[in-house]
């Protein structure tokens, strides 16, 4: 494995890690959307309140790794995807600032009023952001970056508009999972089994996407097509492997588990995504060999990625630790 | 000019702007995610060595750290974003150069996230000795992530760590570009203005409470904590801050020389305070009563000689009035705090036992959260503005670093409105939190809580 390869695979752990963390906090914003009226909703967004609070901002951070890893290991296909998908990185930009502001303020909303404005704020906004995350992984893998593509809007495209649809659905997945077990352990009984009704039905929807989505990318996107179904073939075994699991475990509720088995099915598709559209960083244009920067800043990279390793995780387990045992709440 | 050529042709003008409005926002928001934990510390030390009124303003900062930070880390990821899309030109080239520096600040700024995370949510879960240690990771963390962020824009500054052979940029060393040298100064210069926005800031804010009668020990802590802080670092700034206007006369003689507004290169330069730079000289300003004082400033000698702009052609020069005036708004706040702290320290050690009783000394507190942004700000516009046309000092032109995008001006819109909403919005719920606590409220339960349902009616 090159020193590209392993930043490459470096960048990829992160984005898996930011899809599963953060995409189950960006999921809370549909059902936060449909909890209903302020007192039927009550129980929901507290609930929803209380999951997200202490680990929103550190799930966060695993984008800016992202981000910041692409443009110092890989420069110049940073700048062509950050060039040709300017339109979707604002609509993510906007949301984010909407979300996490959104989410701050109404926890400490003085009136109802300014607590409805702020909870449609934030959940709106966690709805759409993942849409335009998934159009912009969709155009990449499509192999419309720095291909010269001109004749259509890049992110817009087939592969990009599925990328959007299985981004959104998936995170109100890892959402429902979440919250049920989150709701099953504070103790709320019903709000847990209206949850877990609400996993169910995004499982089947996720899992129906994800699997007639195929379908055009062998014409949309023949690159990753083909790479899903040989070196990705295995993650994407495991994802629906992992996926019926959840379903298998949420029935016999056995909530913990039926967790895990999500972060595994979503885990394992983006991972499927990675594996497949390798060698490319931008598929049919550059390599992760020709895009990768100076060999000294690569190096220098997976040493700080190293110590991030040694001081972030740590820190991380100690944080989940916390709020899973429910010691930390408010 | 046609508009279309506005927007295609001119991304540069709203580009810089955007970023200008983007940086200007999140740094006063990042100086409390620096600062606020030193001083949660001491607070939360005292609490847990049994003052409960110090326990209870800790409990309050934790709250209001947790919004401030939560809008600066949005700002901050808007701020990510604008690298990539405002200045693909410069990153596509050099951001292997300082990408090792972004990617240790996004460690530090981690480690923050996740102990912020820690802290504000472990009131009474966790024993107070082991809570207050949360804290200790955030100082730290908050100061290397200052270093490293200011260790990209000193070598902005001071580029360094690679060479540029047949127009190709080689043998790049990241850790140089780190440890470039501009860093440590700059680096220093930012630390201290960070402690002293957050601590002014709540100096500020608590002043305004004691004043209008809330004279408890609470308030009497707001003031007097922060102050702490603040009266250390306001006296240094100076200081620093003459080492690193005298690394510039070095290294970027065309920025100091827009600052003293000095046409042409001379010697015994004198000092002129205020007026307007008219293209060939300073006209209407007061001449400063010391010959050649700018000469000593800047090389340490009265007839010293300085670098004036005309060394440089017309399309290298920065803008100077912008830069001059920021320069010294900066100054002359900076000098106007240090008098503020140099009273202050005299008053302490003189008359401890009425120390807060002079309403004078206390409107100018109220004064002082203000005042440092603004010397704060334009310090940032003074190096920033001060180093155009450049984006990295004579090496790559800030006109070159731009996107062709044509949707500038539609972003620097959307962001001028997007925070204005969430600043004002932001100022709202800080509002209204601290009247929500000057009426006896304690934990601010949200409208959703469970001991407020009973106020839901449908």
């Amino acid at each position: 494995m090159s020193a590209a390869d392993a930043v490459a695979a470096v960048m990829f752990a992160a984005v898996t890690l930011y899809a599963v963390s953060a995409g189950a906090d960006f999921g809370t914003g549909l059902w936060d959307l449909l909890a209903g009226g302020p007192k039927k909703g009550a129980p929901m967004r507290r609930l929803i309140d209380k999951a997200l609070g202490p680990v929103w901002e550190a799930n966060h951070v695993w984008l800016i790794f992202v981000i910041v890893l692409l443009w110092s290991g890989f420069p110049r296909p940073f700048a062509t995807i950050m060039r040709e998908l300017a339109i979707p990185f604002w609509f993510v930009g906007l949301g984010i600032v909407l979300r996490g502001s959104g989410f701050a303020f109404r926890k400490f909303a003085p009136t109802l009023q300014a607590a409805r404005l702020a909870g449609i704020v934030f959940a709106g906004s966690s709805f759409v952001t993942p849409f335009f995350l998934g159009t912009i992984a969709g155009a990449i893998a499509s192999g419309r970056v720095g291909t010269g593509v001109e004749d259509e809007v890049i992110w817009l495209s087939p592969t990009s508009i599925l990328g959007g649809i299985l981004a959104t659905a998936t995170c109100a997945f890892l959402a429902a999972v979440f919250l049920t077990e989150e709701a099953d352990r504070s103790g709320d009984v019903e709000l847990a089994e209206e949850l877990r009704l609400k996993a169910f039905i995004t499982a089947a929807v996720t899992g129906m996407v994800a699997l007639f989505g195929t379908v055009p990318l062998r014409d949309d996107a023949p690159t990753l097509f083909d790479g899903l179904t040989s070196r990705g073939a295995p993650e994407i075994i495991l994802s629906t492997v992992a996926g019926l699991a959840t379903l298998h475990f949420l029935r016999r509720r056995q909530l913990r588990t039926a967790r895990i088995a999500a972060v595994i099915a979503v885990a394992a598709i983006v991972l499927g995504w990675g594996f497949g559209q390798y060698p490319w960083i931008l598929v049919d244009s550059v390599t992760i060999e020709e895009g990768a920067g100076h060999p000294a800043t690569l190096t220098a990279l997976l040493v700080a990625a190293g110590l991030a390793a040694l001081i972030v995780t740590p820190a991380l387990v100690m944080l989940y630790r916390l709020a899973d045992t429910n010691r930390l709440s408010h | 000019m046609t508009p279309d050529h506005l927007l295609i042709a001119d991304a540069l003008l709203p580009a810089r702007n955007q970023m200008a409005l983007s940086l200007g926002a999140h740094i006063i928001l990042a100086c409390f995610g620096v600062a606020m934990p030193a001083m949660l510390f001491v607070l939360h030390r005292m609490g847990a060595n049994g003052d409960a009124a110090a326990l209870e303003l800790a409990k309050r900062w934790s709250k209001i750290s947790g919004v401030l930070f939560a809008i600066g880390a949005v700002s901050g990821t808007i701020l990510a974003f604008e690298m990539g899309l405002l200045w693909p030109g410069l990153m596509e080239q050099y951001g292997d150069v300082v990408g090792l520096a972004f990617t240790l600040e996004g460690i530090s700024f981690f480690v923050e996230a996740i102990f912020l995370g820690m802290y504000v949510y472990s009131w009474g879960r966790l024993p107070a000795k082991a809570h207050q240690l949360l804290l200790l990771p955030m100082i730290i963390s908050g100061m290397s992530g200052t270093f490293f962020i200011m260790s990209v824009n000193s070598w902005m500054n001071a580029p360094t760590g690679f060479d540029i052979v047949n127009g190709q940029i080689v043998n790049i060393n990241p850790w140089a570009a780190i440890f470039n040298e501009a860093v440590f100064l700059q680096y220093l210069h930012m630390l201290l203005a960070a402690y002293m926005v957050a601590a002014f800031t709540m100096v500020s804010v608590y002043s305004v409470g004691w004043l209008r009668g809330r004279r408890d020990r609470l308030h009497r802590l707001g003031i007097l904590v922060p102050l702490a802080f603040a009266a250390i670092a306001t006296p240094i700034q100076p200081i620093v801050g003459h080492f690193a206007g005298q690394a510039i006369a070095d290294r970027q003689p065309i920025k100091l020389a827009a600052i003293e507004g000095l046409p042409v290169t001379e010697s015994e330069v004198p000092i002129i305070l205020g007026g307007y730079y008219d293209g060939n000289e300073v006209v209407g300003g007061i001449e400063v009563p010391i010959p050649g004082l700018a000469s000593f400033l800047a090389q340490n000698s009265f007839d010293a000689e300085v670098i004036g702009l005309n060394d440089v052609p017309v399309e290298d020069q920065p803008p100077v009035n912008v830069v001059r005036f920021s320069f010294q708004i900066m100054v002359g706040i900076g000098s106007g705090l240090a008098l503020l702290v140099t009273y202050v320290g005299y008053r302490w050690f003189r008359h401890r036992d009425t120390f807060l009783d002079n309403p004078w000394m206390l409107r100018a507190f109220t004064l002082t959260g203000v005042a440092s942004i603004i010397a704060m700000e334009t310090g940032w516009i003074t190096t920033e503005v001060g180093r155009q046309p450049w984006v990295v000092h004579g090496i790559l032109r800030t006109e070159d670093a731009v996107t062709d995008g044509n949707w500038v001006w539609f972003t620097l819109i959307g962001l001028i409105i997007v925070y204005l909403g969430m600043f004002a919005a932001g100022f709202g719920v800080l509002r209204s939190m601290s009247k929500r606590w000057a009426a006896g409220e304690t934990d601010l339960e949200s409208p959703y809580g469970p001991g407020r349902i009973h106020e839901l009616v449908s």
